[in-house]
């Protein structure tokens, strides 16, 4: 009775217990669904595609602990936001890009986008695709040096070696599935198009939907299986990492806007599909527009958001200069996040259709009066 | 027109530790029984009894002041102090100390009426209040003022048996043990209602109490059993209304302007028993469950029984507990000391071990992960309301409805983050009805 006496209770508020779910938890499920991505990276581009990512991973956790350290604020290594920062980084790059420019996307992502505007949950643009188009801007032909993957090839050579004069696989610049100069002429890198020689000599093989679909196709790391990113993406909506509602409009409205409008002769399913499965739209839908602290938190807003990002994505393919429009669509819809959200609000409980419109009408009333 | 409500969560339900324990009284009567005077929202009652006096069981010890309802003794014996003493809502309240002499001896005013059907409405509300009753679920509002106010404007009676809030399992243990009580009680409220028909709305993991009532409600069908998804927050008045009629209770308004009254399984029985058996509310059932509790166990005690009390009755602790609670995890409230005393709201004390409690750890920063919003079933937007708090903006969170809050702490218990919304909202809140009473005082200042 005693020591029953002499107890010290805690007085907190209510809610007493919480979720088992935290923030690092939500990081991990996302690196897990990466997984499948970075597998076919692999197996497509060699191991210098895992070297890669693993450096990007190592040199943003770095830049996150340094800079806070050095601006003497809390270690938040923990949370593995940088690693996932670092991973999509890697992604989005061509497997060629030496090392060394990656580290200053890394700190570029880190430093200049998330920590200086206060770090985890304060920054307005994706980090990891703010430090694409930067190394867009920096190194344009390092950016869209492509390879054309394979299987066999002497992969280990090109680990350390020379990026320009990798062994064993072909160095093809320019001219993806989604090349600027495919993308509007309308033609489809199929086998018949091939065989009849309609496309340009830099092509040295057909691509067929298979090999696009699941990843046989130049690209950047991360972005060339749409299969892999489908698997991870299903991942995280099972796992309620992330709502369906942002990716499925943002596919859907690519895949309604392609399919009603192909380019040239093109037949449109084939366009549509193409149009899918290139150009890292999965890798975007799924892992970017969904980034937790750059979209909309309403479920009106992720909607519009989607929308907006499957819009600007199809317009800077067709009347673009750049060879995708993934990471900048979703950039500019980045900064329109707040306005989405005000728009986005939801109706509010208890206050029906009627309700809502006798108050505008009082308001107009009022206004007019 | 039925409509499941939007978000809430879903929260171990931890009901398995006192869901097969049969209700049993207090293995020995309180020596002492500690009374408080503010036992239901509205103004606390005046002590009608002074030091000294000998009190009966029944016995009306505090009268109305303001908005209320009476209190009575629960034991028989002397009146030992009227002071204040440390309260279960915080801080301290006045309270009437009685000193058990044992013997138990009858002293309520109220008649019995096994015939309840010839009672008129006036009849039935003032039985009511005189037996003193007050919601059963926790909020504490006085029943015969839910009565009278509904009067003309209610269709619909609902009867809230959800008991959403994880481990509590009194009003489980009711609906099975006295199910009569609940039935017949409801059927009271229908006739003060002048209504030929009700629903009770239970949570569908009490399955077995769904089945009894169904069968004792048997073939005369005016009560129907609603078997309601397992979701928190199901028994919140609001999401109750909406699941069972599909309407919503506008911003601000009360049941009553939707057609509902809604009241608790465990009213209803206190009801049947102050009209049928004209018995004041002086005991209720208390879940003592947790981790920490070696034995969790339904009792009935009487009113101003002490915590320390119900937790000896379940064999002492197993382990020290983190904190005591009032009420379930998610909206109950820490104590700071045993000595803190049953009321007739309290359906639970509950000791959660260190393991099961939130850990108190500092707020990480919001990844605006969107959580908040989509379990708010009140439509709000919690991660906007908080920032905006946070800042001390308090008429920009009011703009987003933050009053609309009804602190069910879903948001809260989500947030991969661990800020502590709830807290920040209540803060708000009472900021922003401060400076509404400001302006008012203001105003009318003005206008003389």
């Amino acid at each position: 009775m005693n020591e029953e006496k002499n107890l010290r209770l805690t007085v907190a508020s209510s809610p007493h217990v919480a979720s088992p779910i935290d923030t690092q938890n939500l990081m991990r499920d996302v690196l897990i669904a990466l997984v499948p991505a970075m597998v076919m990276g692999v197996v497509f581009f060699g191991p210098r595609a895992l070297v890669a990512t693993i450096i990007s991973v190592v040199a943003c956790e770095f830049f996150e602990w340094a800079y806070r350290k050095l601006m003497k604020k809390s270690c938040a290594n923990k949370d593995l936001s940088a690693a996932v920062t670092g991973v999509l980084l890697a992604f989005v790059c061509a497997p060629t890009l030496p090392y060394w420019m990656l580290i200053i996307g890394d700190f570029f992502a880190i430093v200049v986008v998330k920590q200086l505007f206060g770090g985890l949950g304060q920054n307005f643009l994706n980090p990891a695709l703010a430090g694409r188009a930067f190394l867009m801007l920096c190194y344009p032909v390092a950016m869209t040096t492509w390879i054309v993957p394979g299987i066999g090839a002497d992969k280990w050579a090109n680990v350390l070696g020379n990026t320009t004069t990798m062994a064993g696989a072909d160095i093809v610049t320019g001219a993806t599935p989604l090349s600027t100069d495919l993308m509007h002429s309308g033609l489809l890198p199929t086998l018949e198009n091939f065989q009849a020689g309609l496309l340009p000599e830099s092509i040295t093989s057909p691509t067929t939907l298979l090999d696009v679909f699941v990843g046989n196709v130049g690209g950047c790391i991360g972005e060339i299986s749409a299969l892999a990113l489908l698997l991870g993406g299903v991942y995280l909506i099972a796992r309620g990492v992330i709502r369906a509602r942002i990716p499925v409009a943002y596919i859907a409205t690519v895949a309604v806007l392609t399919f009603i409008f192909p380019k040239g002769d093109a037949d449109r399913l084939a366009w549509m599909l193409y149009q899918l499965f290139t150009g890292g739209l999965f890798l975007g839908a799924f892992f970017m527009a969904t980034d937790y602290v750059t979209s909309p938190v309403t479920k009106k807003g992720e909607i519009i958001y989607g929308i907006g990002c499957g819009l600007l994505t199809v317009f800077i393919r067709y009347f673009g200069g750049y060879p995708e429009g993934v990471s900048y669509s979703i950039l500019i819809m980045n900064c329109c996040v707040w306005l989405i959200d005000k728009v986005g609000k939801p109706n509010r409980y208890g206050v029906t259709k009627e309700m809502r419109a006798a108050e505008k009408a009082a308001k107009k009333a009022g206004k007019e009066g | 027109m039925k409509q499941s409500f939007y978000g809430g969560v879903h929260p171990h339900d931890r009901k398995e530790l006192a869901r097969h324990k049969e209700i049993v009284p207090l293995s020995a009567a309180p020596k002492e029984v500690v009374i408080a005077m503010a036992m239901h929202v509205g103004a606390p009652c005046k002590p009608i009894v002074s030091v000294g006096d000998q009190v009966k069981v029944g016995q009306k010890i505090g009268e109305i002041a303001g908005l209320g309802a009476p209190i009575h003794a629960s034991v028989s014996g002397t009146v030992k102090a009227v002071e204040p003493r440390p309260y279960v809502g915080g801080g301290k309240c006045m309270s009437v100390v009685i000193e058990n002499d044992f013997q138990d001896t009858w002293g309520s005013e109220l008649t019995p009426h096994p015939d309840y059907t010839k009672l008129t409405t006036n009849e039935i509300v003032e039985i009511v209040k005189e037996a003193g009753i007050t919601g059963m679920g926790g909020a504490g509002f006085p029943t015969h003022v839910k009565i009278s106010s509904g009067l003309g404007k209610v269709d619909t009676l609902i009867l809230n048996g959800a008991e959403c809030e994880p481990y509590i399992t009194a009003d489980h243990r009711l609906m099975l043990e006295q199910g009569e009580k609940v039935i017949g009680g409801v059927r009271i409220l229908m006739q003060a209602f002048g209504l030929k028909s009700a629903v009770i709305g239970v949570e569908a993991n009490k399955e077995d109490a769904i089945e009894h009532l169904k069968a004792l409600v048997g073939g005369k069908n005016d009560v129907t059993v609603e078997s309601l998804r397992t979701r928190y927050p199901q028994g919140a008045e609001k999401q109750l209304i909406q699941r069972i009629t599909g309407r919503e209770v506008p911003p601000g308004g009360l049941p009553a302007h939707v057609g509902c009254a809604v009241f608790n399984v465990g009213t209803a029985a206190a009801v049947y028993d102050a009209v049928v058996e004209g018995k004041p509310l002086t005991h209720r059932i208390v879940t003592v469950t947790g981790d920490a509790i070696k034995e969790p166990k339904n009792l009935r005690v009487p009113l101003g029984t002490s915590f320390q009390q119900i937790i000896d009755e379940g064999k002492g602790f197993k382990e020290t507990p983190d904190r005591v609670l009032t009420g379930g995890p998610m909206m109950g409230i820490a104590q700071y000391t045993l000595d803190v005393t049953c009321i007739k709201g309290t359906n639970a004390v509950l000791c959660l071990t260190k393991k099961e409690a939130a850990p108190v750890v500092e707020e990480e920063t919001c990844l605006r992960c969107a959580r908040c919003v989509n379990v708010c079933p009140m439509h709000l937007t919690p991660v906007y309301m908080h920032l905006y708090a946070e800042k001390g903006m308090w008429k920009e969170a009011e703009a987003l409805n933050v009053m609309d809050c009804i602190e069910c702490g879903s948001c809260n218990y989500i947030c991969p983050a661990r800020i502590h919304l709830v807290q920040s909202f209540r803060v708000t809140k009472g900021e922003l009805r401060a400076l509404a009473a400001k302006e008012k005082a203001a105003k009318e200042a003005a206008k003389a």
